[in-house]
């Protein structure tokens, strides 16, 4: 067994394991995009951070892919920590505002804002489909192409893969797939609650981490003048 | 004549068996071939994930990352014109309008006929020399709209006698 220090608690951890499954064992919340157990990790989405080391040595790491350490102090929610997983979750927002996963962690960390520029993708390069496909369907039927801004994934020249057994495990996984109801202005509103038939800012104790972006809200406005 | 990789699975087969089936040898087998043929063809990514027993997404992946690989027919004579900062201020912009109207075809086409592809790249290295065109890996540095319509023309002349000869060997062949 291992012995390091989480948030100044001293827990154990068995050898081999990371930094992020020691957490998540002793009830640690850190959230993650691109970590599934089952699936290697594979560090990507990097808001699993954490802040390990000492004050001045300190510095940032993705726990999903850092193994525990002997003596080693971490921080799983620092200032520092925070303010780092904010801004990675306002690029992810950035690139792909219609994903209710990143929608609703945006809304836990308290983003109300979007300072950039929405890109409309569909895809946060997280990689998932791509180790589901490999790891627990043995089938590499989709796989990442190109770099830089010209990466993305699919099937080999784009055409229907003759390994693909269809078994929908690539899209069961992805974060960026499950899109929100927009209305009908998927360019304005990001979380369109306030369209649907029951607005989920009414009831707000059971959506309370959903964001909307609606400012006004017509619904709010509602409910404050009952 | 050029052993076409695509046309003969004998010479894809002799350069995989250099390989010895190794998967780590994927990227010096798409060399050879990129060599040879000057692109990559469907098919013969296709060979090689059967050759080397790697999942056609690695191969692809692989070919799509790099550079240097080619997934588009390129023709027998690569012309890059440089259009980093330094080539730029220095004219390459007026080069590259030049080279298009010589070859007819935009940056990162290829003649119909096979034997140009023009291709803009953001800076050689070389900037002292700019603006820099590459012909066939040879720089030809502080070049001008002359220089390049001369080089482009002096290969068209090479082309076609090649062309001339291979024509009158096919026909000298069948008699003798």
């Amino acid at each position: 067994m291992i012995n390091l220090k989480i948030n100044g608690i001293s827990v154990q951890a068995e050898a081999g394991t990371t930094l992020l499954e020691a957490a998540r064992f002793y009830g640690l919340e850190i959230p993650t995009l691109c970590h599934l157990e089952g699936l290697s990790p594979y560090g990507a989405c990097r808001l699993c951070v954490v802040e390990i080391g000492e004050e001045s040595r300190s510095r940032l790491a993705s726990s999903c892919t850092y193994p525990a350490e002997e003596g080693l102090k971490v921080r799983t929610a620092s200032e520092r920590v925070i303010k780092a997983r904010k801004m990675i979750l306002e690029l992810l927002l950035a690139s792909c505002p219609q994903s209710k996963v990143i929608q609703d962690l945006a809304s836990k960390y308290g983003i109300r804002r979007q300072r950039f520029r929405q890109e409309h993708e569909d895809c946060i390069l997280c990689g998932l489909c791509v180790r589901m496909c490999k790891e627990q369907m043995s089938a590499q039927a989709i796989g990442f192409h190109g770099r830089g801004n010209k990466r993305g994934i699919s099937t080999p020249f784009d055409l229907k893969s003759e390994v693909c057994r269809l078994c929908g495990g690539c899209i069961h996984v992805c974060p960026a797939c499950q899109l929100r109801c927009t209305y009908n202005q998927p360019e304005e509103a990001i979380c369109g609650g306030c369209a649907n038939i029951s607005p989920p800012c009414l009831e707000k104790e059971k959506f309370h981490d959903m964001m909307c972006y609606m400012d006004p809200c017509v619904a709010c406005e509602i409910k404050n003048e009952k | 004549m050029k052993t076409l990789i695509d046309t003969d699975g004998k010479r894809l087969e002799k350069l995989a068996d250099k390989c010895h089936g190794k998967k780590d040898a994927l990227i010096s087998l798409l060399q050879d071939i990129q060599l040879e043929n000057n692109w990559l063809s469907q098919q013969v990514l296709r060979g090689v994930a059967e050759k080397l027993n790697i999942p056609l997404t690695e191969v692809y992946g692989v070919a799509t990352f790099f550079k240097a690989f080619s997934l588009k027919p390129r023709g027998r004579h690569i012309v890059t014109a440089c259009v980093g900062t330094a080539c730029h201020v220095r004219g390459a912009p007026r080069l590259v309008d030049e080279l298009r109207n010589i070859l007819k075809i935009a940056p990162g086409e290829t003649t119909p006929d096979k034997i140009f592809t023009l291709e803009t790249v953001n800076c050689l290295g070389a900037c002292a020399l700019g603006p820099v065109v590459v012909i066939d890996g040879v720089y030809h540095g502080q070049a001008t709209r002359s220089k390049v319509r001369m080089l482009i023309e002096e290969i068209r002349k090479l082309e076609t006698r090649k062309r001339k000869t291979n024509h009158d060997k096919a026909k000298k062949q069948p008699s003798s």
